[in-house]
């Protein structure tokens, strides 16, 4: 079985990130650049799945500057057997990602491709859907188990107040959430053999764009906090300056 | 405190190649998010976290640079030091670990054991089934083992072993322990030093634990106490006959301490550095205050010397050209240097240094262990005498 996992470079979240000359861009001096963690649920499960087939193939995709192909290398490492770069160096917004994927991934006959929920970088959750309905597949996402059966996969996902389940007929999309596994370290064996995996490079032309950034400020300093008073006396001034100053009540 | 992301002021990383680097960060994001959260605790209390075996050898760090064939990692020296150091970063109870079992104790069954030695002992030791210990030191033969007491009668069929070892790293969890003993040769009427497989379980074969100590907490020492063991002659390496035998093990476990301790000294400096930019004293940052610089900046300078050294020390190891006199130099150099820096960075934290919130102190009472085991500062002071002058001052 072929699987697909789409996987994003973000920068870490330990990182201080800084904003970008032109004011809509993050500044990537001094970043360190990681695998996105929601990416890292797809890929083990990926390679869960193969290894329990015994067999198949998982391939990772990715778009986005040269500095990517470490992240690339990374999954490599995991257990993926190839990967694609699709390479460009302009910013991709969610439906111009969607389609180059689409288009790379439409003739691999892969039965799954996965996503991770989101990237923990701009949070907008749209590529994986809109990839799979580029692709015409059925889509579940932020899934938080997944267990296959021949062609069919029960998944569950973690909705407000209880669990849904859900049963999906492959091929599909899927999107993964925490909580689906524990993603496995890197073996040193699984680096050395990473290094003799192809990455096949290939130059991509962004279509046109559909959303433009305007702008992109990073959240105002906080204000130092007040203490109120001290012991049950301070409570009514406490539900006082809850109710009508932070009018979070 | 800041996640820590490496010590690299001299674009140190330039000299590695991809998958060196890729092989130390993986290590280096292990270390942070599974084993820096047992470690105080364990300290503490004074176990090694066994838990963490699975995983390290999941990770191929157990006998990391043997060929695959063994089920063995089959990475490259540097790689396998960078390795060390990151574990070191996290505690020398867990780098001590990896350094008994992969070049203590595989490695002498590797370089000196018999093929059906290795294929039966190596894979489940690179797997982490079977822990290793190495026993040479003992009670009365710390720096000079050539005086050892340890002696193997030859009986039919093998040999009965009668001695005691000390200061065993992993001693009491190990499956089998390397014992160096000597036995006459039937021919010369020599004594030769000869290492032996000894297995748990074997009848007058106990290993009880030394409790009590101040450093190396979070990892097991042990003595080893041989009474009449039998031990069959399929469990003789063939191949180690004399001091050297114990000592070509020795050569490849300074190497990996060489790097680890510069692990331990960027725990300590990136401790010391965070914390000067944080610790407020007479309106500012203590980083702010020169006195304070000098020490950084000390630190800093020494941690990248070290690091220079260990890379290519791993160069020449990768050729095959090193001597054991340039592994005593970096052993020596890098364990000083990793303790000064744990000492400065102790007194810069103030009374925070000396508490389990910060690694600095752990790091600076395991230091004084790692100083000493493998042989001493000054007996690689003396080896490197010898090395220049030409005379043994301690032979
Ligand atoms: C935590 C820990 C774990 C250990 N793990 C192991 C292990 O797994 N296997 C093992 O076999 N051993 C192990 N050791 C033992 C270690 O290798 C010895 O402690 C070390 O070789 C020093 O021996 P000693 O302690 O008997 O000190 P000594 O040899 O008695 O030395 C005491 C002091 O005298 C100095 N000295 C001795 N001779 C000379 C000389 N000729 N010139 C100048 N100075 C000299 C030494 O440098 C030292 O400062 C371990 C030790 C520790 C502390």
């Amino acid at each position: 079985m072929i699987q697909v996992v789409c996987i994003k470079q973000v920068a870490d979240s330990e990182t201080r990130v800084k904003i970008g000359a032109d004011g809509k861009s993050l500044d990537p001096s001094g970043v360190t650049w990681i695998l996105n963690p929601y990416d890292e649920f797809a890929v083990e499960q990926a390679l869960r799945v193969k290894e329990k087939l015994g067999a198949g193939e998982v391939i990772a995709v990715s778009l986005g500057g040269a500095g990517v192909q470490a992240t690339l290398r990374n999954v490599l490492a995991m257990g993926a057997d190839r990967a694609i770069h699709l390479k460009t160096n302009s910013p991709a917004d969610p439906l111009q990602a969607a389609r180059a994927l689409a288009a790379a991934i439409r003739d691999l006959g892969a039965q799954i491709v996965w996503f991770g929920r989101q990237a923990i970088d701009d949070d907008a959750a749209q590529v994986g859907p809109m990839t799979a309905e580029l692709l015409q597949l059925p889509c579940v996402t932020s899934i938080a188990s997944f267990e296959l059966e021949g062609t069919t996969a029960t998944v569950e996902r973690d909705i407000e107040g209880g669990r849904e389940v859900v049963e999906v007929t492959l091929p599909a999309a899927l999107t993964t959430d925490k909580g689906l596994n524990e993603p496995r370290y890197a073996s040193l064996k699984g680096i050395m053999a990473a290094k003799k995996k192809p990455i096949d490079e290939r130059p991509l032309e962004l279509g046109e764009a559909g959303l433009e950034v305007v702008s992109l400020a990073l959240p105002a300093a906080r204000s130092a906090g007040r203490i109120v008073g001290q012991g049950t006396a301070a409570v009514p001034e406490l539900l006082r300056v809850l109710r009508e100053e932070a009018r979070v009540l | 405190m800041a996640r820590f992301s490496g010590v690299d002021f001299y674009e140190i990383d330039s000299l590695l190649s991809e998958e060196e680097r890729q092989i130390r960060d993986h290590v280096r994001g292990w270390v942070e998010d599974r084993y820096l959260p047992l470690v105080e605790r364990a300290y503490e209390e004074a176990y090694f976290p066994a838990e963490v075996i699975p995983e390290i050898a999941e990770m191929g760090l157990l006998g990391a640079t043997l060929p695959e064939k063994y089920g063995c990692a089959g990475v490259n020296a540097l790689a396998y030091g960078l390795a060390m150091q990151e574990l070191e970063r996290g505690d020398s109870g867990l780098r001590s670990f990896a350094s008994v079992q992969g070049s203590l104790a595989m490695y002498p069954i590797y370089a000196y054991g018999s093929e059906a030695q290795r294929m039966k002992w190596l894979p489940r030791m690179a797997k982490g089934e079977l822990v290793g210990c190495f026993g040479l030191t003992e009670p009365d033969f710390g720096s000079n083992p050539a005086g050892m007491i340890t002696r193997a009668e030859r009986k039919v069929g093998g040999y009965v072993l009668n001695g005691a070892k000390m200061w065993i790293t992993n001693g009491t969890i190990a499956d089998l322990a390397i014992v160096w003993a000597k036995l006459r040769d039937e021919d010369t009427g020599r004594d030769d030093i000869h290492g032996f497989i000894l297995e748990k379980g074997m009848k007058g074969f106990s290993a009880p634990e030394q409790k009590r100590k101040h450093s190396l907490r979070a990892s097991v020492t042990s003595e080893l106490i041989l009474q009449d063991v039998v031990v069959p002659e399929e469990n003789l390496l063939p191949d180690a006959v004399g001091l050297k035998g114990p000592l070509g093990c020795l050569s490849q476990a300074r190497f990996g301490i060489a790097f680890g301790v510069v692990g331990s000294a960027m725990a300590c400096f990136h401790a010391a550095a965070e914390y000067s930019k944080s610790r407020v004293q007479f309106g500012r940052p203590i980083g702010g205050f020169q006195l304070v610089q000098e020490r950084l900046a000390d630190m800093l300078t020494q941690i990248t010397q070290a690091q220079l050294l260990c890379v290519q020390l791993g160069r020449l190891k990768e050729r095959g050209t090193v001597r054991t006199e340039q592994i005593s130099l970096a052993k020596r150099n890098n364990c000083e240097m990793a303790l000064e820096v744990a000492r400065e960075a102790r007194d810069v934290l103030g009374a925070n240094g000396i508490t389990a919130e910060y690694p600095v102190m752990r790091h600076m009472c395991n230091l004084e262990s790692v100083k000493t085991y493998e042989g001493t500062h000054n007996i690689h002071t003396l080896v490197l005498g010898e090395a220049i002058t030409g005379i043994a001052a301690y032979r």
